[in-house]
């Protein structure tokens, strides 16, 4: 045992009630009981941490006082002069983001034969997509189908969901398992070739396609191999765009990107940016965990900072949604070092129940991610959390009842990375259960898009986690894996398209700041900070 | 609760910080604002592979800066980033033979075993047992051995015949999945039945259901049993 002896006692409470809990099913709430919980409970309830926007399209719409600041913020540009009319790259299609949505859109967009620049802000494949665990869904299974998978979808999203994207999401499916298979992804699989498949929380069917617990990481290296294969896709890595480049018109015409490497160190003076004049714009740029809404800790990846969606409100994007985040139930609430870390959902799928201090359950486990996550914070509050040495609350998750129901060394073998993961701390997870408590996880909502993920900026294509609507006020494990590779597909293509279509005689203006500008002075707004953020600051502090 | 502190030392450099933290987060703390060697703070991207000594002991030692803690005169380097050699291939234009992978990279034949690699693994992988098959020409085992790998090349900056292996193995991996690994006829039949426009009624009629009868719906929907 490698917890502390509080701790260790408290654990010892759980094995005892492992016996009685082995058959006993937690009741699944009925939807008023559910409806009841999230407004109680739920952290986008909590009115005190949000701001309303004073200018932009969303004008008048809350959204978390973090991301409230930076949209309204100032331009990293502001005051600098850049020459815009020799660019330093001509391309059709700019990628911003390398991510899974950022790679699936970069390879189809060279399908199409169009000139591709990926810029990222570190290096390809850094993202959420890399860190995705539980797996990707598809309806392919004989009872299952894209219809059954809608429902789920739309339910999981609180029937708030852009219907039309939902469409998309669960038709484009299977072709999109089958692309990645094509490419070389490695799915479980049984010896007939099937796909294994298990459940999530909120899927009717066992529709979750997986490899092993590093299903995002074996999409995104492959996606990353495909992706430096090919001669026509430039990729600039440590280059986060830090704003878009308009017309007159306001239409996208390409970005300018801060080169991370040359800036900002001892040895340079200035600040080294890259002008990249581009026929259409696909903003990839994933989500914004690292703002820590509400002090959450968060399972995001390092570059997660929302920066997207701040280029897109400058140059005119309406945004969806952005008053709703998921707060995942089960991110690592003990040992310290790794807290806010994800606990994937599979865990639960497998069989894991969440337990209170008393080694009671109080939740089905598998009830829609915002509705668990809200349990777990209303047990805290009501003193039925275990308290780390931390001092933080947190809740039970009981892993070595997979052992029991589904045998030994179940554990080991469906969960290697994250065995893997709590054995550096000294926590063996097919022999103690771990502390939980959630983690921010995912921006639900971004800028708008239709189904070829366009906005309503003229060749302004955004995909993935930056986009709104698809998931509605709440997301499905498993489908963001599957948004990122369907709508990163629909966005290349559709980009790729509108390149061909556009003469290259290009108008690079910064015209947009100018408007956005006026529209500050005239709320009376002095921004209180300069945007995107690009990357947190953790120095001096402990992540 | 009073934090421990220790003695640790960066690039040379002398700080003292918490015992708690892991080696990133003790760069922070040290006042390293990163920009390289650090990616998804969770142990999956193998973006920030580091090497340390400590102080007294010659070996080298390997890790995970975001997954391992500090420990008491802990000599800390980052390695922002190590040249590794990536040939070019399309996938699409293999046929998916073991051959192939030794044709791309041919020095994997020039290992001598050492096992090296398998030292320096921070995933704890059995690299040398994966370069041998691939030098037996056994990909499934290959792909199988190697899937745990989040690529931060470590094995390949300890190698004295120089292989890159994590490439090799990725290469593996998607032969695997592309050519050897059985097809999905429950797939392929889906694709099918979707582009024959079988599911398009049963959406639509969804899309265009008030929403009070989608959530009866939704409410009542069967669920597929666990087992």
């Amino acid at each position: 045992m490698a917890y502390p002896s509080p701790l260790n006692e408290l654990a010892t409470r759980v094995a005892e009630t492992r016996p009685d809990r082995l058959n006993q099913a937690f009741p699944r709430l009925t939807a008023e009981e559910k409806d009841k919980l999230l407004h109680e409970y739920h952290p986008d309830y909590r009115a005190d941490t949000f701001s309303t926007l004073r200018v932009g399209p969303n004008a008048g719409d809350r959204t978390p006082r973090e991301l409230a600041l930076l949209l309204e913020g100032e331009s990293l540009l502001k005051g600098t002069n850049i020459a815009l009319d020799h660019p330093d790259y001509d391309c059709d299609v700019l990628v911003i983001g390398g991510g899974g949505a950022g790679c699936a859109a970069a390879l189809i967009a060279e399908d199409l034969g169009a000139k591709v620049l990926v810029a990222t802000k570190l290096r390809l494949g850094d993202a959420n997509t890399m860190m995705a665990q539980g797996g990707i869904q598809a309806a392919d299974k004989e009872n299952d189908s894209p219809a059954i998978h809608y429902l789920d979808v739309l339910g999981g999203g609180h029937f708030a969901n852009i219907p039309e994207l939902v469409e998309t999401l669960v038709t484009d499916a299977p072709e999109a398992i089958q692309w990645l298979e094509e490419l070389g992804v490695m799915f479980d699989k049984n010896p007939d070739g099937s796909m294994k498949t298990i459940h999530g929380g909120g899927t009717s069917r066992k529709r979750m396609h997986t490899a092993r617990d590093y299903t995002g990481a074996e999409i995104m290296r492959t996606l990353r191999d495909e992706v430096k294969s090919r001669p026509q896709i430039t990729v600039l890595e440590f280059s986060p765009a830090v704003e878009l480049l308009t017309d007159s018109t306001g239409a996208t015409t390409g970005a300018v990107l801060l080169n991370l490497n040359l800036s900002g160190n001892a040895f340079s003076r200035d600040y080294h940016y890259t002008v990249v004049r581009a026929k259409t714009v696909i903003i990839a740029t994933g989500g914004s965990g690292r703002l820590h809404y509400q002090g959450f800790p968060t399972s995001n990846h390092y570059g997660a900072t929302g920066d997207g969606l701040v280029l897109a409100y400058r140059a005119g994007a309406r945004l969806a949604f952005i008053d709703t985040m998921q707060y995942h139930p089960t991110g690592v609430a003990y040992p310290q070092q790794i807290i806010g870390q994800l606990v994937t959902e599979k865990v639960r799928s497998l069989g894991a129940q969440l337990l209170n201090i008393d080694g009671q359950q109080f939740i089905y486990p598998l009830e829609t991610r915002d509705v668990v996550a809200s349990a777990i914070i209303r047990e805290c509050q009501q003193g039925k959390g275990v308290v780390t040495p931390g001092n933080i609350s947190g809740v039970w998750l009981d892993t070595p009842m997979i052992e029991i129901l589904r045998g030994p060394g179940t554990v080991k073998k469906e969960l290697p990375a994250m065995v893997r993961q709590f054995a550096r701390f000294g926590i063996e997870l097919d022999k103690e259960p771990i502390l939980v408590y959630p983690t921010l996880h995912y921006q639900n909502g971004g800028v708008a898009i239709d189904p070829d993920c366009r906005t309503n900026v003229p060749f302004l294509f955004v995909a993935g986690e930056a986009s709104g609507g698809v998931h509605g006020r709440n997301r499905l494990m498993g489908n963001s894996l599957l948004d990122v590779i369907v709508f990163g597909r629909r966005a290349g293509a559709a980009a790729a398209q509108n390149a061909r279509a556009r003469g290259s005689n290009l108008e690079l203006t910064l015209k947009h700041l100018e408007k956005w500008d006026q529209e500050l002075q005239k709320q009376r707004i002095a921004p209180a900070t300069k945007s995107p953020l690009i990357l947190p600051d953790y120095t001096k502090k402990e992540a | 609760m009073a934090e421990n502190m220790i003695d640790i030392y960066i690039m040379g450099e002398h700080h003292r910080v918490p015992d708690s933290l892991t080696i990133l987060q003790a760069l922070e703390y040290a006042g390293y604002r990163l920009i390289r060697g650090v990616g998804c703070r969770g142990g999956f991207c193998g973006a920030c592979a580091t090497v340390y000594r400590v102080v007294g002991d010659y070996h080298l030692k390997f890790a995970l800066a975001c997954q391992t803690k500090v420990e008491p005169n802990m000599q800390l380097a980052m390695i922002p980033y190590f040249p590794a050699h990536q040939p070019r291939y399309r996938l699409s234009e293999l046929k998916g033979t073991a051959q192939e992978v030794l044709d791309i990279y041919p020095e994997m034949l020039t290992c001598y075993g050492c096992n090296t690699c398998t030292k320096s693994c921070p995933q704890e992988i059995d690299v040398l047992g994966y370069v041998s098959a691939i030098v037996r020409g056994d990909i499934p085992l290959a792909a199988d051995i190697s899937f745990d790998c989040i690529m931060c090349g470590l094995c390949v900056s300890r190698c004295p015949a120089e292989l890159v292996k994590h490439h090799a193995a990725l290469l593996c991996r998607r032969i695997y999945g592309k050519f050897l690994a059985p097809r999905s006829e429950h797939l392929k039949q889906r694709i099918q039945e979707i582009k024959s426009g079988k599911f398009n009624a049963a959406i639509a009629e969804l899309k265009n259901m008030p929403q009070a009868e989608l959530k009866k719906l939704y409410a009542n929907r069967d669920i597929e049993p666990e087992e």
